[in-house]
């Protein structure tokens, strides 16, 4: 999309005109989440938060990979890193993020430990021919994103004979930590501002169980300003017409199908599994695992690497604030013992991540 | 000499003196150089701004410059922030063996080019060859010495509330080039490197001007990082306005693919002017008079508001803050 029509979207005036519109339709409170990192970022990059009618409480979901992530699924890289004759292949986000005993891939890398930051999975195959007497790891996280990406990666390395390419799957589906959310009766959400990037590829029907079970809004949404403004005051008139729906703010990119393409490719290597969250727990059905048919490619089974519940971090609150429950500023670690430079918790160590965003962006 | 660096051209041996003479001499020599002392004498006077730097840009060549006119251009940038003329530089080779005899002669002429454009003289410099990958192709550090014209002289804890802020020009340009071309990304419009030398430009405007609080070139941490800096350490509040700030569409459009944000990325090419805000206009006019200031604006002004803090008003008119970057930008997963 051009930049002079992307501009449409930022338009002052008119969120301006949308904003007084929203002030004067609140009677009470309405607690908001937006499950995508990438939309906690741009609420605060464009100044949104410091706009947002008071009576709005925004709250950050469960939407950034790097942030649920399990601390076992980190340990199980950074365990990797190192490994005689393992080139581990990532995205640049994982890179500073912490496991036990302070370790993290940059000081992998400063121990000599062989580690390439990559912009596609793509990218892994040359990696792999250049390097035939290694075996080429790619670490893969995030949501129905990235996994289709990665299945078609799977596909071209065993069209092209690639034999020295691995996959650490990590990767876990959103509807169904929306699922998990909403069933747990602490949590308190008016409405969803629904991922971008994700819903280009699901599509918007594995979302419709959240008014039809849960009786709750939620709305596919874009990146840019207006079109967040757009869907919140969306479901404040729902909500002050005491009605529920599931829509697609977002259609010039999300179909209401999604990309059957990508789903088709991204179910021919991968299969659901339970999924182990970081701050969240064990949500059945939550993740995706590679086929018994693909499994020359699975590295948890070369190496054995299996994926345990682990204690929670004292006094970090990352849990609660992935659910909706607290802000980032009410956890006792926040700007004092945690920070973007040393995180504690998961919602810190992502550029993504709630308390990060916080940190970084908010004024006061 | 050979087609590749040996290990013979760093023995201090006669292929160490051919390669003096027949490579530096040729594009670097001048009066003082070709003695070939083991010091060079230099003609100073005054007060007197030195600074060094180091440059190890991976790829040596990018769009815009080389690694050569690089390490003028940041040293010689660095000295004129504080109000001077440089005079001289010094240069320092280490160079992987087997780096093509090509790319050294490539990077040699571009770095005496860059220096005479910027009028300053390599008056001595060193060569090591190191064994293969004991350095990545060739890293090259740089002093420059030069004389203090401005008074008072600018300096990052000056900035005082109500001065204005202003940038010579476009942000991320260098970073987001250097950083595309090592990946080999193909953006849909080129960005170029704005690699240059600035002494001219900065020397006209303290010449013209009775009083500039701070100069500062926005190079690695970019923008945000740099106005942290100055923040902190003159213990005001710089508030800038977002749509005020340049940045080339082709920049945003890269670092929109990239998930970077453009006011973190490197400059070469650029530096920031703070200074009262009576004389802003007065600035502008000088810089904007020079192809390298064309594009200079006013992006803000320092206030009493959060002091050590950079706060950014967005295009809808909220606030938000614009923190130090926290090691260096990485690419998102989604």
């Amino acid at each position: 999309m051009s930049f002079e029509l992307l501009e449409k979207f930022r338009d002052p005036a008119l969120c301006r005109k949308i904003l007084d519109k929203m002030e004067s339709e609140l009677d009470r409170e309405l607690r908001f989440m937006e499950v995508c990192g990438t939309h906690t970022v741009a609420i605060f990059q464009s100044g949104l938060r410091s706009l947002l009618p008071e009576k709005i409480v925004h709250l950050s979901g469960p939407g950034c990979p790097v942030c649920v992530t399990h601390e076992s699924e980190v340990n199980a890289f950074l365990d990797l890193a190192g490994h005689e004759n393992v080139i581990l292949a990532t995205f640049g986000d994982l890179m500073r993020v912490p496991g036990d005993k302070g370790r993290n891939l940059k000081k992998a890398v400063a121990d000599g430990a062989r580690v390439k930051v990559v912009y596609s999975p793509f990218d892994t195959l040359k990696l792999a021919k250049e390097n035939p007497g290694d075996l080429v790891v790619f670490i893969g996280v995030g949501f129905e994103t990235t996994a289709p990406t990665i299945a078609a990666t799977m596909k071209m390395a065993r069209e092209q004979g690639i034999d020295n390419l691995r996959i650490l799957c990590f990767h876990k589906t959103v509807p169904t930590a929306l699922d998990a959310l909403l069933s747990d009766e602490a949590i308190n959400i008016d409405g969803f501002i629904l991922p971008g990037h994700v819903s280009a590829i699901i599509g918007v029907e594995p979302y419709n169980f959240i008014a039809e079970d849960y009786a709750k809004s939620a709305v596919v949404t874009g990146f840019e300003p207006l079109d967040i403004l757009q869907s919140l005051n969306q479901m404040i008139e729902w909500r002050n017409k005491g009605e529920a729906h599931v829509a697609n703010n977002y259609t010039r990119i999300v179909g209401e199908h999604g990309n059957p393409k990508a789903l088709e490719i991204m179910y021919e290597v991968f299969e659901p599994c339970d999924a182990l969250w970081r701050g969240l727990g064990l949500i059945p059905s939550s993740g995706l695992e590679i086929r018994p048919e693909w499994e020359s490619f699975d590295a948890k089974k070369q190496f054995g690497i299996e994926i345990k519940e682990s204690p929670a971090l004292p006094g970090c609150k990352c849990g609660d604030i992935l659910k909706g429950v607290k802000q980032p500023d009410q956890c006792p670690l926040f700007g004092k013992a945690c920070t973007p430079a040393n995180p504690v918790g998961p919602c810190m160590v992502s550029t993504e991540g709630s308390c990060a965003a916080y940190y970084k962006y908010k004024l006061d | 000499m050979s087609d590749k660096v040996l290990l013979d051209y760093g023995s201090g041996g006669r292929a160490s003196q051919r390669l003096i003479s027949d490579l530096f001499l040729k594009y670097l020599g001048n009066d003082e150089l070709d003695r070939l002392n083991d010091a060079a004498v230099l003609n100073l006077s005054g007060r007197i701004a030195m600074s060094t730097d180091s440059f190890t840009v991976d790829p040596i060549f990018f769009p815009g410059g080389d690694i050569g006119s690089l390490a003028v251009h940041g040293t010689v940038n660095d000295v004129a922030m504080m109000g001077a003329v440089p005079r001289y530089i010094t240069c320092g080779y280490i160079i992987e063996e087997g780096l093509p005899m090509a790319d050294l002669e490539r990077i040699v002429q571009s770095m005496g080019e860059a220096a005479r454009h910027a009028g300053v003289k390599v008056v001595t410099g060193d060569t090591k060859v190191v064994p293969k990958g004991a350095c990545d192709k060739i890293f090259i550090n740089t002093t420059g010495i030069g004389e203090i014209i401005a008074d008072p002289t600018p300096s990052g804890d000056a900035a005082r509330v109500g001065d204005a802020v202003l940038v010579s020009g476009t942000m991320g340009d260098h970073g987001l080039t250097v950083l595309g071309t090592r990946e080999g990304l193909d953006f849909e419009a080129k960005v170029q490197s704005d690699s240059a030398a600035l002494n001219h430009l900065l020397v006209k405007l303290v010449r013209e001007l009775p009083e500039v609080h701070v100069l500062r070139d926005p190079t690695r941490g970019g923008l945000a990082t740099t106005l942290n800096e100055i923040t902190k350490s003159s213990n005001v509040c710089c508030e800038l306005t977002e749509t005020s700030i340049p940045v080339r569409p082709e920049v945003k459009g890269g670092c929109s693919i990239l998930g970077l944000d453009p006011l973190y990325l490197a400059n070469e090419g650029k530096f920031i002017c703070i200074l009262p805000g009576e004389y802003a206009d007065k600035a502008l006019e000088i810089m904007r008079a020079d192809p390298l200031g064309q594009d200079a604006c006013r992006i803000g002004t320092m206030t009493d508001a959060n002091p050590g803090k950079v706060v950014l008003v967005t295009q809808l008119g909220g606030k938000r803050l614009l923190g130090m970057l926290e090691g260096e930008q990485l690419p998102r997963i989604c």
